[in-house]
């Protein structure tokens, strides 16, 4: 398919929240990057125009936390199917976290991860390094050859570190290379054996609980850690309400600290496991219903910065066990900006703040120039269109994997085009 | 609570009537009284010279127990061959599992091979609820203990002792001691307790054995064993594993004994026709004295003859919905 080098998207309504745009303005690409908001300029001919009326015209979205399986898991997903999949749900730019097989702990596996994402060309994929050579949490890994083969950011995935002196040392040492750390807070110890929130709801099914201090204590020490090598810090994936209150008063502290929340963490609760529903398996775990209300009003506050979707795509048989075998995820890409556009209807956010949780949020924790409709940057661009039902089909979903709560779920608005750098890379087609 | 209704549903027939029985959470009082109904008419069976009925001749009814167990094992034998059923008995942690094939593929092994009704044992909480709904819809599930969720004949046979020497439970105080936290056995007892309507339910036990908002099960907590079995009808002693001290829930058996073990001094706190339960296997001088485990207070071995009958009610009471059906 020839590329056009010049294409306008007219008449929809431009949200960039970087730049605190909310207006009726067309939207000019050049050779793949943004030419001009408003009226053309005299000399620019569109060789293709879309016709963006009564659609939503935004940054192409930014994810946080997508496992897209490849290398080592490409039964389960591979970066070509998930880079499909990140299109159809308007997402550009796609963070992989380093627990691949093997995991991102050298420049080779970064590399191989781009030219695959090279020769998908769907999507921007940033890959995570591992803070730990092989996440083994004992010996740190080459940060600067990471840093300097692309990875934009450090993180020891899901696994622990082999004592706090290694994190701390691990958090020390990226900060040389002003490099920020991604951390999972969960104390293992306390996590033990858990598969579910430890309240009413899993003492009554008797599933090994979570206690929320699984959580809350590795914040705090995750804090302690970051005030003492200044390092700049970002919580990857919060569940507890009271981890998101130690985030906000660290903040308020001056404390170089960001946190995320997956959607699925701001829609349902642990009263979602009742039926034993492995497709809610989820880590860390579903929590109350206080829980989520908190870690609502931290969305909307901006204390936890970002949305992202925690895609984990599985097989079918990863899920097709008695609840506590089962592997926790679920395959979110294509829900992303549904659920958070939910969170609209339901008067948690204004549309600018969730579209700026999906895109100004999360390329600020990376410190990187995305997310945002500046002229000359790259021309990364989601159109939504806010009045289309749809419902969740595993059928028609492009993820390979098809392990969501969410199936049957109504959904009011939908991706039509998503481009990145100036190029088609999904329409809608029906 | 919709995804409650959901849950217990996949038990009933539309009709309302027993398909499976995976948990007591769910199901009526009149359902359970018609399973207590129901083992009383079977209880009589095994007094006679021919110990069987032919309620279930040409069913073939599998025990599928992925983790080890003799006594639940042999009353679940025992009552389906009094019902004249052929049975199968497996234990799967031993083979399949090991060599590497999943539950799903051992269930469709079975089913391949005509089966009318599996009773499954599992480590993992809400593994029978899992079977249930992959199974072929002919097939109906008994769930024998599921982690640390349910084990629903153990306590409907326990509502059968309690009802046999008390009657109503609308007049009864009730004392569960022990682990409950790791108990399904005291799970499925509190649901049917509480089902059946008895006055008050206490659970007793140091707060390391409680599960999280114990209280919200329907229960009243106590610390305290003289305290908790003041003035009750039925104390039921739970079972102690031992790993419980490796996991630092417990300092000693010495210590656990002293504060939580049932002596005949401290049943004097109870009603003086008060009865004594344990599940088994008993740990004697861990839960309690062997002068409460055998003295006239403890109905324990009437328990294990009464599963037998319970259980011979409920895979009637399941296999009849396949009858019709």
């Amino acid at each position: 398919m020839n590329q056009p080098r010049t294409l306008s998207i007219l008449n929809g309504r431009l949200i960039d929240p970087a730049n605190k745009v909310d207006a009726s303005l067309d939207l000019h690409i050049l050779d793949g990057k943004i030419h001009a908001l408003g009226d053309a300029p005299a000399d620019f001919k569109a060789e293709a125009t879309i016709d963006a009326s009564g659609q939503i015209v935004c940054p192409g979205l930014i994810d946080l936390s997508a496992r897209l399986r490849e290398p080592g898991e490409e039964h389960k997903a591979t970066i070509a199917s998930e880079s499909m999949a990140a299109a159809r749900g308007g997402i550009t730019t796609l963070c992989c976290p380093p627990d691949t097989s093997p995991a991102i702990d050298t420049p080779a596996v970064v590399e191989l991860i781009r030219r695959r994402a090279e020769t998908s060309g769907r999507a921007r994929i940033l890959p995570i390094g591992a803070l730990t050579k092989a996440l083994g949490g004992e010996q740190l890994s080459e940060m600067a050859a990471l840093q300097k083969a692309g990875c934009v950011a450090l993180s020891n995935g899901l696994l622990p570190f082999g004592s706090t002196l290694i994190e701390r040392r691990a958090m020390e040492y990226a900060t040389t290379f002003g490099i920020t750390t991604f951390l999972h807070p969960e104390e293992p110890h306390l996590r033990n054996q858990g598969c579910a929130h430890e309240g009413a709801i899993a003492s009554r099914l008797g599933l090994p609980g979570i206690p929320e201090a699984a959580e809350t204590v590795a914040v705090a020490r995750d804090l302690a850690l970051a005030e003492q090598t200044s390092c700049k810090i970002h919580f990857r994936g919060i569940s507890a309400g009271s981890a998101a209150r130690m985030i906000r008063r660290a903040q308020y502290d001056k404390l170089p600290v960001s946190a995320d929340v997956a959607a699925h963490q701001l829609h349902l609760t642990d009263a979602d496991i009742v039926g034993f529903d492995s497709n809610c398996h989820v880590s860390p775990p579903l929590r109350t219903k206080e829980d989520r209300e908190t870690l609502r009003s931290a969305i909307a506050d901006g204390t936890i910065g970002a949305i992202c979707s925690d895609h984990q795509p599985h097989e079918a048989d990863a899920k097709e066990a008695p609840f506590p075998s089962t592997a926790p995820g679920i395959s979110a890409l294509e829900t992303l900006l549904p659920l958070t556009l939910r969170l609209v209807e339901e008067k948690v956010l204004s549309l600018p703040d969730a579209i700026a949780r999906l895109t100004s949020g999360p390329a600020q924790i990376l410190g990187l120039p995305l997310g945002r409709l500046d002229i000359g940057r790259s021309a990364d661009v989601c159109i939504i269109d806010p009045k289309r039902q749809w419902q969740l089909k595993a059928e028609e979903m492009l993820s390979c994997g098809h392990n969501t709560p969410f199936l049957g779920w109504e959904f009011s608005s939908q991706v039509t085009h998503t481009l990145l750098e100036g190029r088609l890379v999904y329409q809608e087609t029906n | 609570m919709n995804a409650v209704a959901q849950t217990n549903n996949i038990q009933l027939d539309e009709n309302g009537r027993l398909r499976h029985f995976l948990s007591i959470e769910g199901l009526s009082r009149e359902l359970l009284t018609e399973i207590l109904d129901q083992a009383e008419s079977f209880a009589g069976v095994a007094e006679r010279t021919v110990k069987k009925v032919p309620l279930l001749r040409g069913k073939i009814i599998t025990n599928l127990f992925f983790e080890t167990s003799t006594r639940t094992r042999t009353t679940f034998e025992l009552a389906a061959k009094r019902l004249s059923a052929d049975v199968l008995s497996l234990n799967i942690s031993a083979s399949s599992t090991s060599k590497g094939e999943t539950l799903l593929d051992t269930l469709r092994n079975l089913e391949a091979m005509h089966c009318d009704m599996f009773v499954v044992r599992h480590a993992d909480s809400g593994a029978a609820h899992f079977i249930a709904q992959h199974a072929a819809p002919h097939i109906s599930i008994i769930n024998a203990g599921d982690g640390r969720h349910a084990h629903p004949t153990q306590a409907m046979l326990d509502m059968f002792t309690i009802r046999r020497h008390k009657g109503d439970f609308s007049q009864l105080k009730v004392a569960i001691v022990g682990d409950i936290q790791h108990s399904r056995v005291a799970r499925s007892q509190i649901q049917a307790l509480n089902t059946l309507g008895t006055a008050e339910v206490r659970l007793i036990s140091p707060r390391t054995l409680l599960p999280a908002h114990a209280e919200s099960l329907g229960v009243q907590v106590y610390h305290d064993l003289q305290e908790g079995i003041r003035d009750v009808d039925v104390v039921i002693m739970l079972r102690l594993q031992r790993e419980r001290m490796r996991g630092a829930l417990l300092p000693s058996e010495h210590e656990y004994y002293q504060l939580y073990g049932l002596t005949e001094e401290r049943l004097q706190a109870a009603k003086p026709d008060a009865i004594v339960m344990h599940p088994g296997p008993i740990n004697r001088g861990v839960e309690m004295d062997s002068q409460v485990a055998d003295g006239p207070r403890s109905v324990i071995l009437q328990q294990v003859s009464h599963g037998i009958a319970v259980r011979m009610a409920v895979m009637s009471m399941a296999m009849r919905i396949q009858e019709r059906g």
